[in-house]
C-alpha cells in the first residue's frame, strides 16, 4: 500500500508489519513433543533425514511447552489423557497453533468407543487437520505448509 | 478449567515408603509428556537425592478399548485394529490374529503365504529394533544414530508399501494367507536390503558396542536375574538378556519357522548392555532367516482355497454360481468361525505376544484378549530401577523396549 | 518327552483335584477348576510339575446368555519341558471375588489389576488393587457385556442438527 505502489516491491525496505511478523513466526516454528501413538512414529520419520522437517523451520522439537509454539497432536487421545492435553495447551505461550495429525486426533479414526476423545477439538481449538492413518510424512509436511499459509494471512487485529 | 482431581490419600499411601510421608524423600512426577518415556507413560518416582528409591508406573493414558471395540466388528474388519495395538510390529500382530483364527477354523495356509509371512515379520523385527536402537541411543545422547536408523527403516517401509500400499498399518495378512500376491519388485527390493544391511549393523556396532561412554552408562544397570525374570513372567530380549534361551520361534514354531536355521542370542548378566547386545544379534539372525526364506520361496497360491473364508477371485464370478454365493455371503455377512477358544502366542520383537480368541459361532469375535509383552515387561520396572540414578532410569526404560499402544491397548 | 509330561500333569491334576476337561478350549489343553482351589493348584503346578511361567490371565463375560457369568482363564507354560496348559474357572455373580495368585507368580500383579478394572473381579490379598487402564475415578467396568460401547453417531451435514439434539454433550464443551 502507499509507497509500494510507486516504488514497487523493495523487499525488506517496504514490507508491512503484518508480513514481517508473520514471516518471522512461520520461519522458525518449533513444535512441542506430543507424540502419543502410531502417528508419532511418522512424525519422527518426518523429522528424520529422509523427509527432513527442519528445512521448513522445525529444527528441533522442544519437550517443554513453554519453549514451543506449535502443538502437533499426533495420535489418539484417551479420556485419561485429555486433562493433561488441555493443561499442556494452556501452558503454551501465545501465539500458539495446533495441528491435529492423523485420523484419531481429528475424529477418533477407527475407534468409536468409550475410551477415546472423539476428536481432539473437544478440548483444544485446532487450526489444521491432517488426515491419514497414519498420514505419510509428506502429508504432515503439506499440513505444516498449509498452516504457514494460514499464519501468513493473519492480520493485526487478531493478534493478542 | 476442570476441577482438581480428588485423590484419595489413604488409598494411595501404600505406594510410597515411610520416608516419603515424613518428607525425607522427594516425590517426582515423570509425567505422561516426557521426551524419554517412549510414549505416554507416567512414572511416580520417589527420590532420595538422585537415587531412585521406588518407581510406580501409571499407565492407561493410551487405553483405546480395542478389545471391546473388536467385539462389535466382523472378523476380517476387526483385523484393522490389531495393527494399531503394537504400532511398531504391525505384521506381527496381524500374524498372531490370523494364526489364531486359522487354528480355530482349521484353515490351511499355502507354503508361499507362510514364507512371505515369515519374510515380512522378520523385516518388521528389524524395523522395530531399529526404532528401539534409534530412540534408546537418542536417550543416551548418541543422537546421530537416530537419523541413521530411520534412514534404514525407510527401505523396509518401502517394501511394505510395495506389497500392501501402506507404510505402517498394512493389514496384509488375512485368515488363510495374504491379501494379494507380492509384486515382482518385492524380491529385488528384499535382496537389495539384504546386501546393504549387514554393513550398516557393523557401523552401528562400531559406534556403540565398544564405546566407553555407552558401556559406562549401560553396564551393571538394571540387572535382573533369570529366576526373578521367570517369576515376573517376562519374555523377549529382557528374558534372553538374563540368560534364558526362550524363543517361541524355536520352542513352538509357527508359520514354517522350523525349516529355517537360526540362533537365539542370550546374555549373561541381565543388564542393559546385554539386552542391547541381544537385540543387535537378533537383527543379524533375522537377516539369516530372510535370506533362507527368500531362497526357498516356493511358487503357488497365496491364499487358501476354502471358499467359506476366502472370497473367490473375480474371474470365477462369471462362470460359477457357488462363487457368486460365497462372494455375496463373505462381503455382506463375513465368515463365521466355529465355536471354541484358543490362546496362541508368537514371538514379537518385544516378547511373547499371545492372542486369546473366543468365538460363539458368529461372525463377530466374542472375546479377544491380547497378552502383550509391553504390559508384562513394564511390571518389572520398579524391580529394575531400584537404587539407580534418575539418569540411569532413562536407559532402563529404553532397554525394556515398551510401546504404550501395546501396553494399554 | 514334553507331550508325556503334559499327559502326566493333566492326569495327576484330574485325579488329585477331581477336575474335568474343558470342551471349549481348542488349544492349549485346558481343565475346569473351582475358584477356591486355584491357589493350591497353581502352587502344585509351579513346584511339582515345573510350570514356572504364567503366560495368560484373562476373563470372559457371558452375560446374559450363560450362568455362571464370568470365566477366568489362567495360562501356564513350563520352561523345562516346553509344554503349555490352561485352567478355566467359572465365576458367578455381579461382584465376584477370588484369591490372588500373586504369591505364586509375581507377574500376576498387573494381570489381576486389569481384571479388576475391566471386569470388576476382586482379588483378595492383592497388594495393590487399583484401576490400571481407566482413570482412577471412572465408574463401571468397561469389558462387561452390559457396559455400552460408547459409540458416537457420526454427524454429517444432512443430519447434523437431529443428531445434535440426541447427543449427550460432554462437560468439556460447556467449559
Amino acid at each position: 500500500m502507499g509507497i509500494e505502489q510507486k516504488t514497487g516491491n523493495m523487499g525488506a525496505v517496504t514490507v508491512g508489519l503484518e508480513q514481517a511478523v508473520n514471516w518471522a513466526r512461520t520461519n522458525a516454528m518449533w513444535p512441542m513433543l506430543f507424540g502419543l501413538a502410531c502417528c508419532a512414529i511418522e512424525m519422527m520419520s518426518a523429522q528424520a533425514a529422509h523427509y527432513d522437517m527442519s528445512r521448513f523451520g522445525m529444527e528441533l522439537m522442544r519437550a517443554s511447552p513453554r519453549q514451543s509454539d506449535l502443538m502437533i497432536v499426533a495420535g489418539r487421545v484417551s479420556r485419561k489423557m485429555a486433562p493433561v492435553l488441555r493443561r499442556l495447551y494452556d501452558q503454551l505461550p501465545d501465539p500458539k497453533w495446533v495441528i491435529s495429525m492423523g485420523d484419531c486426533a481429528s475424529c477418533s479414526g477407527v475407534f468409536n468407543n468409550y475410551a477415546l476423545l472423539q476428536g481432539v477439538d473437544e478440548v483444544v481449538p485446532v487450526d489444521i487437520y491432517v488426515a491419514g492413518c497414519p498420514p505419510r510424512p509428506e502429508a504432515l509436511i503439506h499440513g505444516i505448509l498449509t498452516l504457514y499459509e494460514k499464519v501468513r494471512q493473519e492480520k493485526l487485529g487478531t493478534w493478542v | 478449567m476442570a476441577e482438581p482431581l480428588e485423590v484419595n490419600y489413604q488409598e494411595l499411601k501404600h505406594l510410597v515408603s515411610e520416608r516419603a510421608l515424613k518428607g525425607e524423600t522427594v516425590l517426582l512426577n515423570m509425567g505422561p509428556q516426557h521426551p524419554s518415556t517412549h510414549g505416554v507413560l507416567r512414572l511416580l518416582l520417589e527420590l532420595d537425592g538422585e537415587v531412585v528409591v521406588n518407581c510406580v508406573p501409571d499407565i492407561g493414558f493410551l487405553h483405546t478399548g480395542i478389545e471391546k471395540n473388536m467385539e462389535s466388528k466382523r472378523w476380517e474388519l476387526a483385523e484393522v485394529m490389531t495393527d494399531r495395538t503394537d504400532y511398531l510390529n504391525n505384521t506381527g500382530n496381524n500374524l498372531a490374529y490370523c494364526l489364531a483364527i486359522e487354528k480355530l477354523a482349521d484353515l490351511d495356509v499355502p507354503p508361499r503365504a507362510q514364507a512371505v509371512r515369515v519374510i515380512l515379520v522378520e523385516l518388521e523385527r528389524i524395523s522395530n529394533h531399529l526404532v528401539w536402537l534409534g530412540t534408546h541411543a537418542l536417550d543416551l545422547a548418541a543422537m546421530s544414530l537416530f537419523l541413521y536408523c530411520f534412514r534404514e527403516r525407510e527401505s523396509i517401509l518401502d517394501i511394505k508399501e510395495m506389497c500392501s500400499g501402506q507404510r505402517m498399518m498394512t493389514t496384509f495378512f488375512r485368515p488363510g494367507g495374504l491379501w494379494r500376491d507380492t509384486p515382482v519388485e518385492f524380491e529385488i527390493a528384499v535382496r537389495r536390503f539384504l546386501r546393504m544391511f549387514p554393513g550398516r549393523i557393523k557401523q552401528y556396532g562400531a559406534l556403540l558396542t565398544k564405546n566407553p561412554i555407552f558401556m559406562d552408562r549401560t553396564r551393571n544397570i538394571g540387572k535382573i536375574s533369570a529366576k526373578d525374570a521367570i517369576n515376573m513372567c517376562l519374555t523377549g530380549p529382557v528374558l534372553r538378556g538374563s540368560g534364558v534361551a526362550y524363543d517361541l520361534r524355536k520352542a513352538q514354531p509357527y508359520s514354517g519357522y522350523e525349516q529355517y536355521d537360526f540362533m537365539i542370542p542370550t546374555g549373561t548378566h541381565g543388564d542393559v548392555y546385554d539386552r542391547y547386545l541381544v537385540r543387535m544379534e537378533e537383527m543379524r539372525q533375522s537377516l539369516r532367516i530372510i535370506q533362507q526364506a527368500l531362497d526357498k520361496l516356493p511358487y503357488g497360491p497365496f491364499r487358501s482355497n476354502n471358499r467359506k473364508y476366502v472370497p473367490p477371485p473375480r474371474a470365477e464370478l462369471g462362470t460359477s454360481m457357488e462363487a457368486v454365493i460365497h462372494h455375496f455371503k463373505l462381503w455382506t455377512e463375513g465368515f463365521t468361525v466355529p465355536k471354541g477358544a484358543v490362546y496362541l502366542p508368537i514371538e514379537s520383537p518385544k516378547g511373547e505376544l499371545g492372542y486369546y480368541l473366543e468365538s460363539n459361532g458368529g461372525n463377530q469375535p466374542y472375546r479377544i484378549h491380547m497378552r502383550t509383552p509391553s504390559f508384562i515387561n513394564l511390571q518389572a520396572l520398579p524391580l529394575l530401577c531400584k537404587g539407580h540414578l534418575v539418569a540411569d532410569l532413562v536407559g532402563i526404560i529404553g532397554s525394556v523396549d515398551i510401546v504404550l499402544g501395546d501396553c494399554d491397548r | 518327552m514334553s507331550e508325556e509330561h503334559l499327559k502326566t500333569t493333566l492326569k495327576a491334576l484330574k485325579e488329585r483335584f477331581g477336575l474335568r476337561d474343558s470342551e471349549l478350549m481348542k488349544y492349549p489343553p485346558t481343565l475346569m477348576v473351582e475358584p477356591e482351589k486355584i491357589v493350591e493348584i497353581s502352587q502344585v503346578l509351579r513346584d511339582e510339575f515345573g510350570f514356572d511361567f504364567l503366560c495368560e490371565l484373562t476373563a470372559v463375560d457371558y452375560w446374559p446368555e450363560e450362568e455362571p457369568r464370568f470365566n477366568v482363564i489362567y495360562g501356564y507354560y513350563s520352561h523345562a519341558n516346553n509344554v503349555r496348559m490352561a485352567l478355566r474357572m467359572p465365576l458367578n455373580g455381579d461382584q465376584p471375588s477370588i484369591h490372588t495368585i500373586e504369591g505364586v507368580y509375581r507377574g500376576a500383579n498387573w494381570h489381576e489389576r486389569e481384571l479388576w478394572d475391566m471386569f470388576g473381579i476382586k482379588f483378595e490379598g492383592h497388594s495393590d488393587l487399583r484401576r490400571i487402564l481407566m482413570p482412577h475415578d471412572w465408574e463401571g467396568h468397561p469389558l462387561r457385556k452390559d457396559y455400552p460401547l460408547g459409540y458416537e453417531e457420526p454427524q454429517f451435514t444432512f443430519n447434523y442438527d437431529e443428531i445434535d439434539k440426541r447427543k449427550h454433550h460432554s462437560h468439556y464443551e460447556e467449559a
